[in-house]
């Protein structure tokens, strides 16, 4: 029994049917895990990547480190440096929050790449036309560089969503109640993991399966009129 | 006990750690090249099989497998001790994922250098060993890169299913010492070394097979 | 004597576009054909269907006598791999970008495919590949990678490469297209020479209308999947009958060759 459901164990496809709606509850968790994480990402990761091409070396060189080091390491160990270390210094949060900050945290350093990337493709010429139309800076940014990058991050971006998505699971060893933690529960409480387990698994696949379909379709209508993308 | 103390038990998850790794990546490549050929093959059912198992380990998380293959697998009779379980679940991973980069690397010879080969009459097989496969190893190196670090990286889970990685010693010093900041900090530098090491020995292996005249100009070109 | 190649009624679609219709054509044993024709005509799609590259979907084509359709075969070339095999022992092609295998050496280029296919003794297969390599010019290149080569010689060697083979039939889809003017030269040389070998019948696709009138027996004019006009060099391109050759020749000749005319003068 939990969250005021009780299953049924007599089979396991009644098994599977009765636990459904916890499993329910946790998939919730899973989201707004997946998509808080995502939202760091997308704002930090932008941060990181401006930073990145700041004119002063040291700002871009840490930077640069700082990347490259976050993604060379394991979400796991990312997540339990912050549920451990971030108290000591009295940032008490919960562990939901502490997992989706080390997901947008890990992702942030893939995303800056993303938008590096995407600033880097747009040639230099087109740099030099703004300013000699003697556009600012921001002008530049928003009707030059970042219309001709949208087409170029976007899919990258979105299989990163879909990766985290896959990763949130992680969550569960810091006590978080999403899917697997739940499963995990009803797993340890009936003394069978094999049906929670499975029906995890069932969930996710075609979840993810229709998020990179969703992300395919989304890079195919957006607008590329003009912009040369290889 | 001070920070040098900690060093002799994250040793010997890193040494655990690295073997994991190697062993998985090995491993992945294999499955790599197994169901990516099958992938391209005309045969229907194995490029189905190799469909079916690419499609389930890439669109579910590592770590449901992971506690899958370990608390509910031996349910139904069938289970192995926890490092075997990590290194195959691993292994399985990292090949689903590699499998997608060996039928792209393929898929990316050249039309025209197939039909040279048909017109000297090279079999089907005999083409995809000594014509596709050498000239697309070398597209699949930067790819399989990125997974050697992405095994190294998902190998911090196997903890969880009690191996004594560097990730487990890590939990097993704060858990004694308490002295979190420290033990991550090394941990987190543990892995970014190990880290550091395989993408030297990837550009190493790289760079031996672009070497000479055959490949004089770099995959991005 | 029968016809080495016969096509009767081939028909070729690509999807809606139908590229060859009802196509007839016969070649003799070792004549030498030049195909001549706008782009688009269709001209690599007959060479292709040749070399078993191409499926084609209605009519009969036969080689020295053997049809490239099985009675009961089956898959888009109505046949047996093992039969599209047996037919591409005796038919070879040299292509227009040459296709040479940029992971082997020169000599195993040409060396590859009479061991690995005709099942030929290594050394005997490199002492005949060097001997082709000297014919073709290049047995001091015989270490060098393609990439090392310019194309005139990548060409040559993707001839070797194509002679190992001991075809019959040699097909040249525009082989000197791809090449800098200054390289064509060595590479027309080489099928030159080669249009003396009595034995061996010559297919070749080409826009070097006084190379076509120099080699070959018989020049065909193609035209949207049909050939409109075909004879003897000589006559062909001195007296043609059809406007649309016509039309054709003086834009080849007729515009390039004043332009090149007053470029020399200007010079
Ligand atoms: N794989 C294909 N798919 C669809 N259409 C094709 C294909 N290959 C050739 N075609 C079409 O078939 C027609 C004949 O092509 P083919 O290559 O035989 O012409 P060609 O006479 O060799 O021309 P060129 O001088 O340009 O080489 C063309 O209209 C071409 O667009
Ligand atoms: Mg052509």
């Amino acid at each position: 029994m939990m969250y005021g459901y009780a299953w049924d164990t007599s089979t396991p496809l009644t098994f599977a049917l009765s636990i459904l709606p916890i499993l329910g509850i946790g998939l919730m968790v899973t989201l707004k895990a997946a998509a808080v994480g995502y939202a760091i990402a997308l704002v930090f990761g932008l941060v990181l990547a401006l930073l990145r091409r700041s004119r002063i070396k040291a700002i871009s060189w840490t930077v640069a480190c700082f990347t490259e080091f976050v993604r060379d390491t394991p979400l796991l160990v990312q997540l339990f440096f912050l549920y451990y270390v971030l108290p000591e210094f009295g940032i008490i949060l919960p562990a939901f929050m502490t997992g989706a900050l080390a997901l947008g945290l890990q992702y942030s350093a893939y995303t800056s790449e993303v938008y590096r990337g995407g600033i880097n493709a747009v040639p230099r010429g087109q740099w030099e036309a703004a300013t000699a139309l003697n556009l600012s800076r921001l002008q530049t940014y928003r009707d030059i560089v970042v219309p001709q990058m949208i087409p170029r991050i976007v899919p990258a971006l979105g299989n990163y969503l879909v990766s985290m998505l896959k990763e949130t699971p992680v969550l569960s060893v810091v006590t978080v109640l999403d899917m697997l933690g739940l499963a995990n529960m009803i797993g340890e409480r009936t003394f069978d993991y094999l049906v929670p387990l499975s029906m995890v698994g069932l969930i996710f696949l075609p979840m993810t399966l229709i998020c990179s379909a969703l992300i395919f379709a989304i890079e195919r209508a957006l607008p590329k009129s003009g912009i040369p993308l290889r | 006990m001070t920070w040098t103390q900690y060093l002799m038990p994250l040793l010997k998850g890193a040494q655990v750690t690295v073997t994991i790794s190697l062993a998985s990546i090995a491993i992945g490549a294999v499955l790599a090249f197994a169901a990516g050929i099958a992938r391209t093959s005309s045969n229907r059912f194995l490029s189905g099989i190799a469909f079916a198992y690419i499609v389930l380990f890439r669109g579910t998380p590592l770590l449901v497998q992971l506690f899958w293959f370990y608390y509910a697998l031996p349910l139904i009779g069938i289970s192995f001790d926890p490092v075997t379980t990590g290194i195959m679940v691993l292994s399985l991973l990292t090949g689903a994922f590699g499998a997608e980069v060996v039928r792209g690397a393929l898929l990316s010879v050249p039309p025209s250098q197939l039909e040279a080969a048909r017109a000297l009459n090279f079999s089907k097989t005999y083409t995809l060993w000594h014509i596709s496969m050498p000239q697309a190893v070398i597209e699949m190196m930067p790819a399989f890169g990125n997974l050697a670090i992405q095994n190294l990286k998902d190998t911090a889970l196997v903890s969880l299913i009690s191996i004594a990685d560097l990730t487990f010693q890590a939990q097993s010093l704060r858990n004694i010492t308490l002295d979190s900041a420290t033990v991550y900090t090394l941990t987190l530098i543990g892995y970014f070394l190990i880290a550091l090491c395989l993408m030297f020995a990837m550009r190493f292996i790289e760079m031996k097979l672009r070497r000479g005249p055959a490949f004089p100009r770099s995959a991005h070109s | 004597m029968n016809p080495i190649i016969r096509f009767e009624n081939v028909t070729k679609r690509f999807g809606a576009l139908t590229v060859l219709d009802n196509f007839n054509f016969e070649v003799q044993r070792g004549e030498k054909v030049t195909l001549i024709g706008p782009s688009g005509s269709g001209k690599s799609t007959v060479l292709r269907i040749l070399m078993t590259l191409e499926p084609f979907q209605d009519g009969h084509l036969e080689l020295d006598g053997t049809s490239y359709h099985e009675p009961n075969g089956r898959g888009p070339f109505k046949a047996s791999e093992k039969h599209l095999h047996k037919i591409r022992c005796s038919v070879g092609m040299v292509f227009q970008s040459f296709n040479l295998f940029p992971h082997m050496t020169v000599l195993r280029n040409v060396v590859e495919a009479p061991v690995a296919v005709l099942k030929m003794k290594r050394d005997e297969a490199e002492s005949r590949a060097i001997e082709l390599l000297r014919m073709v010019g290049l047995s001091d290149k015989k270490d060098q990678f393609p990439s090392q080569l310019s194309g005139g010689q990548q060409q040559r060697v993707a001839i070797a490469r194509a002679l190992a083979m001991r075809p019959r039939v040699l097909l040249f889809d525009e082989p000197t297209s791809a090449l800098d003017p200054q390289l064509v030269g060595e590479v027309l040389g080489v099928i030159r020479d080669l249009a003396h070998e009595h034995d061996l019948t010559m297919l070749l696709v080409t826009h070097e209308m006084r190379f076509a009138r120099e080699v070959s027996d018989r020049v065909c004019f193609f035209d949207k999947g049909r050939i409109v006009e075909q004879g003897d060099p000589e006559r062909f391109f001195s007296n043609p009958q059809q406007p649309r050759t016509r039309e054709f020749l003086s834009s080849i000749l007729g515009d390039q060759e004043p332009v090149r005319e007053s470029l020399r003068c200007a010079l």
